[in-house]
């Protein structure tokens, strides 16, 4: 495998632009939010600053806590600048893309759900615990239903290489798929509940008996909160980046093309800008629903994945 | 890979749509939103079949299409929302099995379905013979519907979204039935419904309830 030089720019600068307009698209999820529910909406770059106060603040950890508890953020951290590097963003010209493809990218986001929900609960606090027990809960669900959605694009493309699916969807000629419509929705419901929004966790919320990820890092302060919280705007961008990278990849730079990236600059904000309109509004018409709905909600998810991809069988293969 | 032409295309969707719906009504709690899948799930009927005769200038698909409109989406709708409101049946539907274990079922039979399903379609020639495995799943989600519910009102909606699947079955696979076929089955849907809207009065008067399992205590004298 040769490295070329506009590759490996191309992809320093997609994970730089993954760590850097991350807090941008929370930020700008939060404030469409807020538009759309008549509250006055907090600044764009209110994310910037709450990562800015919480380096510059000392940690405080709590009695017991292990080195566990230290080092979870840092590979929460890891995992999910993994993921921002192997998803196709700006390019498809990705030189660290072929260690990891689809699959393992689940790999990287289970690896860090299992440390963060090991440190909720390696303090010992009830609220750490059953935070830690229904992240578990919603993941083991949740996975499943992406690793579905993924293969059926997979078989589309006929490869798991994120980059080649990214090309071929966006190369082959419009044709109405019923399965990449069901993957797709079944892709937006498990993103809405890996992501902690609304329908099955509130972000904002800090109601004992509702919150998921909320409870999980209570325990958190100073620059391991920061990374925490870095992290989470960090999957928010990455599962965006997904969707866009199986379900909508036009305008993306192909190899061999750096000029591409210049224009793919742009079309990508406006598909970040857009996809994080919608998902606001999404957010705004539904409610959250009890905990013990979200095994339904996701097993629909889960359902609509695999009828995508049996619709793909039968109706497609063939042709 | 030869692309599908845009009517075919145009069908698969509606197909889909329709396997999707049937699932929806397997899942569907409330009653009133069970009719309205229903409606839903033969307007998708109607909509595939008027794309299928105005690409094959059958001209008696147009007027089973037209059938189904009058019937499936209006007639057979109403009918059945005016029973719900008469017989004041407001309660959610209990399922025997909780609803994502009959998802499940429901997944492993539509794969049963399409397997059974794939090797008859090959033998056909119509344009849409892709859609027969997905009208044999849709039958068979509408039994499960069937089996699964308790109230008398969501079994019937289970039996003519059956009827449904028979008739999606019939159009994918052979360019529909003969037209005095259809409009027998149109008729005995229909007076059924009737015999059956009924039935459901005298049901709650003898047991005080639409359950049907206090019709197994029934015995011969």
């Amino acid at each position: 495998m040769t490295f070329s030089t506009s590759g490996l720019l191309g992809q320093l600068f997609a994970i730089l632009l993954a760590l850097v307009l991350a807090p941008l698209l929370t930020g700008w999820v939060n404030q469409c939010r807020a538009w759309l529910q008549n509250r006055s909406a907090p600044p764009l770059l209110l994310p910037y600053h709450m990562l800015h106060k919480l380096f510059h603040k000392d940690v405080v950890l709590a009695h017991g806590a292990s080195s566990l508890f230290r080092a979870a953020p840092f590979i929460v951290f890891g995992c999910m600048v993994l993921a921002a590097a192997i998803i196709p963003s700006l390019s498809t010209d990705l030189p660290f893309a072929p260690a990891a493809d689809a699959l393992a990218l689940v790999g990287a986001f289970g690896l860090a759900r299992i440390f963060i929900a090991l440190a909720a609960m390696d303090v010992g606090t009830s609220f750490g615990t059953l935070g830690g027990r229904r992240e578990m809960l919603i993941g083991f669900l949740a996975e499943p239903a992406l690793l579905m959605t993924i293969f059926t694009m997979a078989m589309i493309a006929q490869s798991t290489s994120l980059a080649t699916i990214a090309e071929t969807v966006a190369h082959r000629e419009l044709v109405i798929y019923p399965s990449i419509a069901f993957a797709g929705l079944a892709f937006t419901m498990v993103s809405f509940a890996e992501n902690a929004r609304v329908p099955v966790d509130n972000p904002a919320t800090h109601l004992e008996l509702t919150m998921i990820h909320e409870a999980m890092i209570l325990e958190y302060s100073g620059r391991h909160l920061a990374l925490i919280e870095w992290a989470a705007s960090l999957k928010l961008y990455t599962y965006s980046c997904l969707g866009l990278a199986l379900f909508f990849p036009w305008g993306i730079a192909e190899r061999d093309n750096f000029m591409a990236m210049i224009t793919a600059l742009p079309i990508l904000l406006v598909k970040l800008a857009i996809g994080g309109a919608l998902a606001a509004l999404l957010e705004t018409i539904n409610a959250k629903m009890r905990i013990f709905r979200a095994p339904e909600f996701l097993g629909t998810a889960f359902l609509l994945a695999v009828l995508g991809l049996l619709v793909r069988l039968l109706l497609e293969a063939r042709v | 890979m030869t692309s599908i032409p845009l009517y075919a295309q145009l069908i698969n969707l509606c197909a889909a749509v329709i396997l999707l719906l049937g699932f929806a009504m397997l899942a569907q709690r409330r009653v009133i939103q069970l009719v309205d899948l229903f409606a839903l799930q033969g307007f998708m009927l109607f909509l595939s079949t008027l794309v299928m005769a105005y690409k094959t200038g059958q001209h008696h698909l147009f007027y089973s299409a037209g059938l189904t409109l009058a019937l499936k989406v209006i007639l057979l709708p109403l009918i059945l929302h005016r029973l719900i409101r008469q017989l004041h049946i407001k309660a959610e539907v209990e399922a025997m099995v909780n609803i994502p274990t009959t998802m499940l079922i429901g997944i492993g039979l539509v794969i049963i379905a399409f397997n059974v399903a794939t090797p008859i379609s090959l033998l056909s020639s119509t344009i849409a013979r892709g859609t027969l495995g997905i009208a044999l799943a849709t039958v068979m989600l509408a039994f499960l519907t069937m089996i699964t519910r308790r109230k008398a009102i969501t079994q019937v909606v289970g039996f003519l979204a059956m009827e449904n699947g028979l008739f999606l079955a019939a159009t994918s696979a052979t360019y529909g039935m003969p037209m005095v076929v259809e409009l027998g089955i149109a008729l005995d849907v229909l007076v059924g419904m009737v015999i059956l809207g009924v039935f459901f009065f005298q049901i709650r008067d003898q047991f005080d309830s639409l359950d049907i399992h206090h019709m197994e205590k029934l015995k011969e004298r």
